[in-house]
């Protein structure tokens, strides 16, 4: 079946808030992360208080699932993905995920933890759908999340404004079926017998 | 510019504050009826006390004054002041001029007579006269057919389908962002009817 946090080429760890804001401080510092990353104007928050941030936030584990990337071996912190619950009723969940490092992008990390974040989201929290917003500027994301398997639902038309020109916001979505139909095919050939899915 | 224009006066209702005396009350009572939370809500719909809606209304009035991204306002008859609903612009993203609008009307009987289109109104003036925002966008879930069609009346455009997002009423719902840009409601903005003051009584005292 697999181990649900490790991937092909990277895996899921915790979020350790004090790791976490000390990379997170580095990597705000180069605003084209903030401009892919955000649709607000980048603050430059010293790390402690981006420490503070993230312990605050790691309080609210019943609706927010936060992991550190890694990449298979070493300790070396390349990135972050989180899942937000907004209804368990609905079954929803809104992600977010940044690789911190230009030299990190294009390498398909990005890929693999969202592959394993929506594995965790269907498989382990049981939820129905996964949601995204991106922006239109942000074509490499785009494609990743296509490769994941996520489907464009519409965009916010001009809901960015950057460099005096207007932008759209995507917003993506994945259901469990269509998850699902991609796994069987993925978990045959991975030699696994349908009876053991469920 | 017409700096004399009513921001919160429309022919029948006005926009206007929350009233701790008065509101608690009502809205509770609005809260009994699932079909109306239902409408409003993606929450799970649940009564209120008054002492729960007044909470709520603390909780609106302190996020207004420290995240400075929401406006809201009780949405009332012009000549008893009388609550009949709520009105919100939230979310408000100022760099980028964008915002979220919502809006509710208690009691079946206050509606189907145009308040709620005169409320869009004033709110959609409010947004782009007055917080100069480039757009606004609803998120309506599917089943709420008269949400839709007042939103699409005013200029709204369906801008994004999620997907059986909503699970209610025994199946799964998409959920709709309509979106409209300043550009397209200045071609459909409302004829400005400037109202004369408030109708109703004005409390002693001042």
């Amino acid at each position: 079946m697999g181990n649900l946090f490790r991937g092909e080429l990277i895996r899921l760890a915790a979020m350790d808030a004090e790791k976490m804001s000390k990379a997170w401080e580095h990597w705000n510092r180069d605003a084209l992360f903030r401009r892919l990353l955000d649709n607000e104007p980048p603050t430059l928050w010293s790390a402690r208080k981006i420490q503070q941030w993230i312990e605050k936030e790691l309080e609210r584990g019943d609706q927010r699932f936060s992991f550190s990337i890694y990449p298979l071996e070493g300790e070396r912190l390349i990135g972050f993905v989180e899942l937000n619950v907004t209804n368990w009723q609905h079954g929803n969940a809104w992600v977010g995920i940044g690789i911190g490092n230009r030299e990190d992008w294009g390498k398909g990390y990005g890929t693999d933890a969202m592959r394993l974040v929506l594995r965790y989201a269907f498989d382990e929290l049981g939820l129905y759908r996964v949601t995204l917003g991106v922006f239109s500027y942000n074509q490499r994301a785009i494609r990743s999340y296509q490769k994941a398997g996520f489907v464009v639902e519409g965009r916010e038309r001009g809901a960015l404004s950057r460099d005096g020109e207007r932008s759209d916001m995507l917003v993506m979505g994945i259901l469990r079926p269509e998850w699902e139909a991609q796994q069987g095919a993925m978990y045959k050939a991975a030699g696994g017998r349908d009876e053991d899915r469920n | 510019m017409n700096i004399a224009q009513s921001l919160f006066e429309s022919e029948h209702i006005c926009l206007g504050p929350i009233n701790f005396e008065k509101d608690p009350e009502i809205e509770a009572r609005w809260s009994e009826d699932a079909d109306y939370l239902r409408m409003v809500s993606l929450e799970p719909a649940r009564p209120s006390s008054p002492a729960q809606i007044k909470k709520m209304y603390e909780d609106i009035e302190k996020g207004q004054e420290e995240n400075k991204n929401l406006f809201y306002f009780t949405i009332r008859m012009r000549a008893d002041d009388r609550l009949i609903g709520f009105a919100r612009l939230d979310w408000i993203d100022w760099s980028n001029g964008c915002g979220y609008v919502a809006l509710g009307i208690g009691d079946p009987n206050d509606r189907n007579q145009g308040y709620g289109t005169e409320t869009l109104h004033l709110l959609l003036r409010f947004a782009f006269d007055e917080l100069n925002l480039y757009r606004l966008a609803a998120i309506i879930p599917e089943y709420n057919a008269a949400a839709l069609r007042l939103f699409e009346k005013a200029g709204f455009v369906e801008e994004v389908r999620r997907r059986q997002a909503v699970n209610r009423f025994g199946r799964r719902w998409d959920l709709l962002h309509l979106g409209v840009l300043r550009n397209e409601w200045e071609t459909h903005r409302s004829p400005d009817k400037p109202a004369v003051g408030l109708q109703y009584e004005r409390p002693a005292g001042f």
